[in-house]
């Protein structure tokens, strides 16, 4: 098969926030910017965010970075990097203000500037009170943010490849990144784009659980990418489940209802919280909130015929209040749960929301394996672990991930490509025969695994093997399914044979990158026998010496999954920020 | 209980089909396929080689857009049984169908480029954050909510006779989006732009693009509000 190469100072895959903000800065910059994404840019699953991205701007009551930093360390189980969260949070005005510059369309407070509500785990004086600390734009902040960031970028000329599919990168032999292999999927005709500098923005993988609030489009390319070419893939046992998912339905509803004055109740109309988060009750960590749920279902208090829900209640505000600050969730929930919540609370469960973890980077951005930047390497945004989320990611520290990431790896990008001798090296042919064998396989595969079948089996093995609670025995079983499943994968069959926008072929791709995020997930997660975060097994109860089972002692590391021979390894966690004091390990509490 | 749904869909593979054709088929949903989208993923599990866009199934990223029993709306959107059978499904009308419910939307995106669809400000950037009072704000509801699905300007027909000199709903709503914001300085290079025989004043307010846009948008009050402007300028 003939393949065209065209050549680039920088690729970027993927037009979501990071990818997007990371454009900006290169194309403004002059460097010749290539953005490669499979939908057109302003369908990115950025769009969906709801309640706000964060910045201590402190524009209705005092807030500062270091309180950021320490609800994000603290957020994080400790298991966050201390230098690339100090660097995020104290980033996060400025790229905020420049957001608002690029024509972010945020909600106002009276004096004009721009508007902050109350969030989950967002509090003032290390710990001590709720803060109005997320940057709002009503209740589609994600939204009016990725549009904004599209429109700079049709100011800055940022070239686009739109409906491109990433199938592989390309590495030289001695590790450099030369670029992407990627498909156009009008004609199925696939091109070899070779940069200087390659950076991954490609999102999430939701979609290895059944029960997601992610987008179809999220099936973690890039992850999957990163694995096949031998980058290790770290904390992947982490993932969030968001506390208010619509039940049945999976569609999120914002923590921004929570921090406007919801609440959630359980059959008898018990504020639950009270009991679990005496000082945050509400608003704590997602993690916290999502198990204090599915504990009052297990335990009989769920609402519904089922009882298999808990009631998301605002009943008691004010609908002006609604209608301004929260009509994309009024309108979501009459959609989706047929209720107004002007009348009536929502039926919600907790959801797979966010993947913590990622391809390993460092908080400029670049791709670290082994010790070391992978030269002309970079990832940003939620298929990147820097680590600022850790084991548990605070509401609105997404978006600013986006922001503040997607602008240093950009710029990162810039100082490497200075550097770099305008003759690009060659690229390996077996590099490209890779992709293209994967291509041919699924062009000729007879008798093979049905897609659908495959995707739904491994999303439902997830749901029940690495949910909001974990449990030894079904984790180790988890493992084998996995492997398992993993071989239909890879013999899948597709019955459409088109070259033209053949979407058959698209979702047999993807699947092949989703497995390896399952993989990482439930290999990852069975081999951390402690309870962090987002990652509780029964195995790692609660106890005096162990308080809410964590092993600082045995588990204070990130891991590390290598695809091949499915190898842990693991290295520490910096708990050493930038300039400030460290914030000492404690027990979690809200 | 499960319950069959007839549809009728519009199939059109340059591959392999000389000439589009409409395909019937029923297929066996169950309680919790509420909306159009569900159906489609079923539809897609038994043949594969059906193909639409899609992506959140909330109505928020605009990918699903297509011509429901003859109306341009969402698939994710649609409830199922609020629905005549059968279902008829086509692509958006007015542009070039690439495969099966896919069209080519470049000239739409072209259109929306036409304007400048960004703020233009270029007095030296504050420190922080550009004022702007809740009432300013306000200006902007109703305009910055859209997500660019086409279902307006693609169930218009001035747009429909002029893609290529008519902006359309959506980018004439994008333009007023920008003109209404007050960080925006280029209020009089935007009118210029639009002041010609067919890029703005080809709108006829036949109002289909407020009849179908998802968001419950409405693009031809901002047409009116920059034929306004255009006319104070001019006196």
């Amino acid at each position: 098969m003939k393949v065209a190469k065209r050549t680039f100072d920088a690729v970027i895959v993927g037009a979501g926030g990071a990818g997007m903000r990371a454009a900006v800065t290169l194309a403004e910059s002059g460097l010749k910017t290539a953005v490669i994404s499979k939908v057109f840019p302003t369908r990115s699953h950025t769009v969906a965010a709801q309640g706000g991205v964060s910045a201590s701007l402190g524009n209705s009551e005092p807030d500062h970075w270091t309180w950021h930093m320490y609800d994000t360390v603290k957020g994080s189980d400790w298991l966050g990097d201390q230098d690339a969260i100090e660097f995020m949070c104290k980033q996060a005005p400025q790229v905020v203000v420049e957001l608002e510059h690029y024509g972010m369309p945020f909600d106002r407070t009276d004096e004009g500037k721009i508007y902050q509500r109350p969030f989950g785990g967002h509090m003032s004086n290390f710990g001590e009170k709720p803060v109005r600390r997320a940057c709002a734009a009503a209740d589609r902040t994600g939204h009016a943010m990725l549009h904004a960031l599209y429109q700079r970028n049709v100011r800055a000329n940022t070239q686009f490849f739109v409906e491109w599919l990433a199938l592989d990168m390309l590495r030289a032999p001695d590790g450099r990144v030369l670029g992407v292999i990627a498909m156009e999927m009008e004609t199925g005709e696939i091109t070899v784009f070779q940069a200087k500098a390659t950076l991954f923005a490609t999102g999430g993988a939701g979609r290895i659980y059944y029960s997601s609030t992610n987008a179809f489009i999220n099936t973690g390319d890039g992850v999957g990418m990163a694995a096949r070419a031998g980058i290790p893939l770290e904390d992947m046992e982490f993932w969030q489940f968001h506390p208010t998912g619509v039940a049945g339905a999976g569609v999120l509803i914002t923590e921004g209802v929570r921090g406007e004055g919801g609440i959630l109740r359980n059959a008898s109309g018990e504020r639950f919280m009270e009991r679990y988060a005496p000082n945050a009750k509400d608003l704590a960590s997602r993690d916290v909130v999502s198990r204090a749920m599915v504990t009052e279902i297990n335990e009989g208090r769920g609402c519904g015929t089922n009882k298999d829900h808990v009631l998301l209640d605002i009943t008691h505000l004010d609908a002006d209040v609604i209608n301004k600050r929260l009509p994309g969730i009024r309108e979501i929930s009459i959609q989706f749960a047929g209720t107004d919540p002007i009348k009536a609370p929502i039926p919600v469960v907790p959801t797979c929301h966010y993947q913590m973890g990622g391809i390993p980077t460092n908080y400029r951005g670049e791709v670290v394996a082994n010790g070391e930047p992978v030269a002309g390497f970079y990832a940003a945004g939620e298929c990147a672990c820097a680590s600022v989320h850790g084991a548990n990611r605070l509401g609105t520290n997404s978006l600013l991930d986006l922001l503040v990431f997607g602008k240093s790896s950009g710029e990162s990008m810039i100082d490497f490509i200075k550097n770099e001798p305008a003759a690009m090296p060659e690229i390996p042919q077996g590099e490209i025969d890779k992709a293209l064998a994967r291509v041919n396989r699924l062009n000729t595969q007879t008798h093979g695994a049905d897609v659908h079948e495959t995707r739904l089996a491994m999303q439902r093995t997830m749901q029940a093997h690495a949910g909001v609670f974990r449990f030894k025995d079904m984790l180790a079983q988890g493992v084998d399914k996995i492997l398992e499943i993993e071989k239909q994968v890879l013999q899948t069959e597709i019955k459409d044979k088109s070259q033209v926008w053949n979407t058959a072929r698209i979702e047999a791709l993807e699947l092949e990158n989703l497995i390896e995020v399952a993989k990482a997930t439930m290999i990852s997660a069975n081999a951390r026998t402690e309870s962090r975060g987002a990652h509780v097994r029964d195995d790692a109860p609660d106890t005096p010496e162990h308080p809410n089972g964590r092993d600082d002692a045995n588990w204070l590391k990130h891991t590390l999954w290598h695809r091949e021979g499915n190898r842990l390894e693991y290295k520490p966690v910096n708990l050493k920020p930038l300039t400030v004091e460290s914030v000492a390990l404690k027990t979690r509490s809200y | 209980m499960t319950r069959t749904v007839k549809f009728k869909i519009y199939r059109y593979d340059p591959d392999k089909d000389a000439a589009p054709y409409m395909q019937d088929l029923s297929v066996e949903l169950d309680p919790s396929d509420r909306k159009l989208l569900d159906a489609l993923v079923k539809i897609k599990a038994l043949d594969d080689s059906m193909s639409y866009r899609r992506s959140c199934r909330e109505g928020v990223c605009g990918s699903d857009a297509m011509n429901i029993n003859g109306k341009n709306g969402l698939a994710c959107l649609t409830d199922i049984d609020s629905l005549a059978q059968p279902i008829t499904l086509r692509p958006l009308p007015g542009l070039p169908v690439i495969r099966d419910l896919i069209v080519d939307m470049t000239q739409f995106f072209k259109q929306y480029h036409s304007i400048k669809p960004y703020v233009v400000n270029n007095s030296p950037a504050p420190e922080k954050e550009r004022l702007q009072t809740p009432d300013e704000r306000e200006e902007l509801n109703g305009l910055y909510e859209c997500i660019l699905c086409a279902c307006c300007s693609t169930s218009c027909p001035s747009f429909w006779w002029n893609p290529d000199k008519f902006v359309g709903p959506a980018g004439l709503l994008a333009a007023y989006r920008f003109i209404a914001d007050t960080r925006d300085e280029a209020t009089n290079e935007r009118l210029d732009n639009l002041e010609d025989p067919y890029r703005l004043f080809r709108c006829h307010t036949i109002m289909n693009c407020v009849d179908v846009c998802p968001k419950h948008l409405n693009p031809t009050k901002a047409i009116g509000k920059i034929k306004e402007l255009m006319l104070s300028r001019a006196v």
